[in-house]
């Protein structure tokens, strides 16, 4: 794919001919910073500069702390109190750190979604959407580990019950999780190698990240009618696009000025809304919570996982079929993992050729659903196993699969698509009317 | 149902003494204290009365293992004069010596006296869970269904906890297992271990301020929602600044952003 044609950059003086010819850096830069965007960007398409913010923050605060943080059990716990009383500014950083990450799922949960409603996966821009779910998953992982840092009775809890999820795969299961571990139980060795990894990680991201933006730079950026920008030539293009900088740079920064009031509020004023109170008691390996909950962001799935116990039909039937191999406790995990899996294969599975959901009547409707879903998903993953949360979270686990699995693929076959603009200017147009100096200025959507 | 249901996010009482998995969640009153909105301040004299009581009554059982004796000096916290703090470091008894092997002095094979720059002592010998950080390790509300939305209100509500807890006791004991369980209605269970700590009259302040029992209390149970949180104040300070200059900063940006796409979307 040759990309959008548009100007380059042209190095002038001496000096910039000189680093040019050796070493091409102010062009990529330029080149980045400029690459024509489509004009009809509605304000979903704010959430990649919100991410990008909150791993610069997590990676700036994340090093601060580590720092002052002790990872040792008889040590991590009081290091951490240490921090919020004895550092200065200690209980900014922990804070920033702590709801940074949960600012992180709000904007990755809004940015998925923003993709699976305007057919952002769909070719040519699979390997993006797959760059961003390897992304995704490297997330939960950093953030699950980071969890347990503070080795609070969640933290312990919780990675007991998550490190335990690999113990249920068959056969292999005990090893892996003990080779997880680095013994027979959450311990020392856990913490320690949790703390190299969730350190680790994030730097792992940010090379993700950049592929990430590689590949939707080659592509181009999809857009709410999921017409492509004309690449015709460099003026038919320009019809459709503006560069970058400074339209989008702008817009997004206005975008995470607002976010940023509500987030700074949320650390400033109430801190701690979004943890559990049982993190602020010591691990202790001897009591068990009465109730082990993960920390928001994974609740959706966390319901998965706990859905399929050994009375449902279909467990029983795998049950059968393999002869017991997988168990409730293996659907259970499979599932989880499975509900990943299938989000990852949108692109295969959805049949139409149509992209924006905008001019799909009925996948609207079918994707308005999902997104109710996720958050009946994640209501119910905080609750018990008890009656009616055991059905609640089954209907909806099964939805989430017959999403991806059996409506997107059949949609694509059924369903009659709205006429679509036949270029981006023309909805642009549409929405700005091109006489003069009266018309309304408000956001394109 | 719904009590069942908080019950699921108090979990946290559970640990405090296994006994109670479960029964009733227990009812926590809201307090309105000076602490609480965006504006709100711990009142100084408040968490002085808190320590005297803490002092006097809760340190012979419970520790605040936690919390360095000089912040007893800071601003935004008790404020004691610093002559002061350094006299009740110094005079601080040292109930648990086991649990406090760092203030073992080798040379003299003894153990020292507290310094400013020491923590409160641990303290486990009575089996009582340190307060260092209670007001923040228990939520005194959950609702609606379970899903802590009306924290946003409410706050937390760890310190109203804590308050309801030493005003919920009515008066009736049983014993199980060799040990006396006193009821109380703000506990998870309806039965807890510790004996009515607090009756009113328990302490005498300088000032002639009121020592009813639940005047006692909430003083008591602000003075450990500072140990949890000793920072609250500038921390609401530095958000407010943040908020405020984010909203100005927003501003210009809102105008910029319009400025530079107005004419491409009008196109003249």
């Amino acid at each position: 794919m040759a990309g959008i044609p548009h100007d380059h950059y042209e190095p002038k003086s001496g000096g910039e001919k000189w680093l040019h010819t050796r070493l091409p850096i102010v062009g990529l830069l330029y080149d980045t910073l400029m690459i024509p965007t489509p004009k009809n960007l509605n304000w979903m398409w704010i959430w990649g500069i919100v991410l990008t913010f909150c791993l610069v923050l997590q990676i700036i605060t994340g090093i601060v702390l580590a720092m002052h943080y002790t990872p040792h059990v008889d040590l991590a716990f009081a290091s951490v109190e240490h921090i919020t009383r004895n550092v200065n500014g200690g209980y900014m950083l922990r804070y920033l750190h702590a709801n940074g990450a949960s600012l992180f799922f709000v904007a990755v949960y809004a940015h998925i979604f923003r993709g699976l409603y305007y057919g952002s996966y769909k070719a040519p821009r699979e390997i993006t959407w797959i760059i961003g779910m390897i992304i995704y998953l490297a997330m939960m992982g950093t953030a699950f580990m980071g969890y347990v840092l503070p080795w609070g009775q969640m933290s312990f809890w919780g990675a007991t019950v998550i490190t335990g999820l690999f113990g249920a795969i068959p056969g292999v299961g005990e090893m892996l999780q003990t080779w997880l571990l680095g013994g027979p139980a959450v311990d020392n060795a856990t913490l320690n190698r949790f703390f190299s990894l969730h350190y680790l990680l994030p730097f792992v991201i940010a090379g993700l990240v950049a592929v990430h933006i590689w590949a939707f730079h080659t592509t181009g950026n999809n857009n709410p009618t999921g017409v492509e920008v004309r690449r015709t030539s460099k003026e038919d293009a320009a019809k459709d696009t503006v560069p970058f900088w400074p339209y989008f740079v702008m817009k997004d920064l206005f975008a995470l000025g607002v976010i940023m009031i509500v987030f700074w509020a949320i650390v400033g004023f109430m801190p701690n809304f979004l943890g559990h109170p049982d993190n602020y008691i010591e691990a202790n390996a001897l009591a068990t919570p009465a109730h082990i909950v993960p920390e928001w962001y994974f609740l959706p799935f966390y319901a998965i996982l706990r859905a399929f116990t050994a009375d449902v039909w279909v467990v029983q039937l795998v049950s059968f079929v393999t002869g017991g191999i997988v168990d409730a406790k293996f659907f259970g995990v499979a599932a989880m993992f499975g509900s990943i899996a299938v989000m990852a294969l949108a692109p295969w599975l959805d049949t139409s050729s149509v992209r924006s959901g905008r001019y799909r009547p009925m996948f609207k409707w079918w994707f308005a659903l999902l997104v109710v879903d996720f958050f009946v998903l994640m209501w119910v993953g905080a609750r018990d196993t008890e009656f009616p949360h055991d059905w609640i979270s089954l209907i909806a686990s099964a939805y989430w699969f017959g999403y991806f699995l059996v409506i997107l693929p059949l949609l694509g076959v059924i369903e009659k698509p709205l006429a679509r603009p036949a270029t981006i200017e023309e909805d642009f147009d549409a929405h700005y009317p091109a006489k003069g100096s009266d018309a309304v200025a408000k956001p394109a959507e | 149902m719904l009590k069942k249901l908080s019950l699921a996010t108090v979990s946290a009482v559970a640990l405090a003494s296994g006994a109670f998995a479960a029964g009733d969640a227990g009812h926590t009153h809201d307090v309105d204290f000076s602490y609480e909105g965006p504006f709100g301040t711990f009142d100084q004299n408040q968490l002085q009365r808190g320590l005297k009581i803490y002092t006097e009554v809760c340190s012979s059982c419970h520790g605040l293992k936690f919390v360095p004796m000089r912040t007893l000096a800071d601003e935004g916290g008790p404020a004691l004069p610093e002559d002061q703090m350094k006299a009740y470091a110094k005079a601080f008894p040292i109930n648990d010596e086991l649990s406090n092997p760092q203030l073992f002095d080798k040379t003299t094979e003894e153990y020292r006296t507290l310094l400013p720059t020491d923590n409160f002592p641990a303290l486990y010998s009575a089996n009582a869970p340190d307060l260092s950080l209670m007001a923040k390790a228990r939520a005194g509300f959950h609702g609606p269904l379970g899903t802590g939305i009306n924290q946003l209100v409410n706050g937390i509500g760890g310190a109203e906890y804590i308050a309801s807890i030493l005003t919920g006791y009515t008066g009736e004991e049983k014993e199980e297992a060799g040990t006396t369980f006193y009821e109380n209605t703000a506990f998870p269970g309806g039965w807890i271990a510790m004996a009515p700590p607090l009756y009113g009259e328990d302490v005498e302040f300088a000032d002639g301020h009121s020592n009813e029992l639940h005047h006692e209390a909430e003083d008591v149970a602000a003075f450990l929602r500072w140990t949890a949180e000793p920072h609250q104040d500038a921390r609401k300070r530095t958000g407010f600044i943040a908020v405020f200059f984010l909203v100005i900063l927003t501003v210009l940006l809102y105008l910029t952003n319009k400025r530079i796409w107005a004419p491409i979307k009008r196109k003249d």
